[in-house]
């Protein structure tokens, strides 16, 4: 799931006009206009977040004002996830899964790829081991993400760390990294931005899984409706072929996964991955040698 | 797979892909990543992606079948190609789709 999405523009003047409020109040307000006319909209908006924050105070506070603004700005990504929710779950339901237990690895998983992937093992009848080592192989940039982001999240109680890094994904961080890194948003609305983003995240991928439990177990075998999940493998393989170093490690796995499939315990995928790594960092060598 | 065993793996999986996320958000400080490590990370999802992606394509029924005939392959080239010039998901499996129905029926009326 490599999406990377613009700096999200919207809802800037949402949380510029929560904080010059709260400015307001210890008396270094630098805004002019009358503090009356701006609270009508974080007002309003918040009021509706009320049921979705739990016990959020009725007042607006700058936590909700940046939920919201966080929610907002994720919507376009949603709509390009949806597809691959939908994907999962049909593949799921074709690949054996039940209904429960294809969402119930939505729930735990929650990571698109790694999710796929591990619907033609399971198929195939591989160990719990091969399974959660190729997901672990799937899910490593989560680790980078992570390192990113922990300067951010420092001082947070262990509780929210706990939270937001199991809301972590290519598209929460993508849409957050940029703006955190450039200060746009401070704490103590940090977390309640990422929070927006990845909750908007959650509640689409679970209910989109959903929809592709209903609509796999409603399609016909004769529509090769299985083949959406390499599609849908193309569709995140290409984007992430950025470079001639990228295109080798792309390149020298596709080779070897030929060769590997045949590989006993189903451990063609990882040793396939592997020999792709290797062969980026071979050829990010060997361009740096030409460089000199 | 057996009920249990699945719920098992999902039970793993979710704990390994949890740990991954966590790790550096909970020991910032502590550890960094070691400058060879992130290098290698960064290939990857090139990497992964295209190891999924392939034996789906190069095997029928556990069988290489790297011919023109294979019309998952030219299907998923066409689609490739798709993904490639448009950026987008459903433009890539819309013509994915369409093309490998278009070959089956092609090769039906042969």
């Amino acid at each position: 799931m490599e999406t990377t999405i613009s700096k999200p523009g919207k809802g800037i003047h949402l949380r510029r006009t929560a904080r010059s409020r709260e400015a307001g109040y210890s008396g270094r307000s630098r805004n002019r206009k009358p503090p009356l006319n701006e609270g009508i909209r974080p007002e309003s908006i918040a009021y509706d977040l009320n049921g979705a924050i739990e016990e959020e105070p009725k007042t607006p506070s700058p936590a909700a004002a940046a939920f919201v603004s966080g929610a907002k700005a994720i919507v376009p990504v949603l709509l390009a996830l949806i597809p691959f929710a939908v994907a999962f779950g049909a593949t799921a339901m074709g690949g054996g899964l039940s209904a429960l237990e294809t969402l119930a690895m939505s729930v735990f998983v929650f990571a698109g790829a790694a999710q796929l992937a591990a619907i033609p093992l399971i198929s195939a009848g591989a160990s719990v081991t091969i399974v959660v080592l190729t997901v672990l192989v799937v899910n490593l940039r989560l680790t980078l993400y992570s390192a990113s982001l922990a300067p951010h999240f420092r001082r947070l109680p262990l509780g929210w760390k706990g939270l937001l890094s199991y809301l972590l994904t290519d598209q929460a961080y993508a849409a957050t990294i940029t703006r955190f890194d450039d200060g746009e948003t401070e704490e103590p609305d940090k977390r309640w931005y990422f929070l927006g983003v990845a909750l908007a995240i959650w509640v689409t991928w679970q209910t989109a899984t959903m929809l592709g439990v209903f609509l796999g177990s409603w399609a016909s075998e004769g529509w090769s409706l299985d083949f959406v999940l390499p599609l849908i493998f193309i569709a995140l393989a290409v984007p992430a072929i950025k470079d001639l170093t990228t295109a080798a490690a792309a390149l020298s796995a596709g080779v070897a996964a030929v060769f590997a499939a045949a590989l006993p315990l189903n451990l063609g995928l990882i040793t396939a991955a592997l020999v792709g790594v290797l062969g980026g960092l071979v050829a990010e060598n060997v361009a740096e040698r030409r460089r000199r | 797979m057996n009920p249990l065993v699945l719920w098992l793996t999902m039970v793993g999986a979710g704990a390994v892909t949890f740990a991954l996320r966590l790790s550096f958000i909970a020991l910032l400080g502590r550890i960094e990543i070691p400058p060879f490590l992130g290098r290698a990370l960064r290939f990857v999802p090139a990497a992964v992606l295209t190891a999924v992606v392939i034996p789906l394509l190069f095997y029928e029924n556990g069988a290489l079948e790297a011919s023109l005939g294979n019309e998952r392959l030219l299907a998923g080239l066409v689609a490739a190609l798709i993904a490639w010039r448009t950026r987008s998901v459903l433009f890539t499996l819309g013509g994915g789709m369409a093309t490998l129905w278009t070959l089956q029926a092609m090769g039906q009326s042969l």
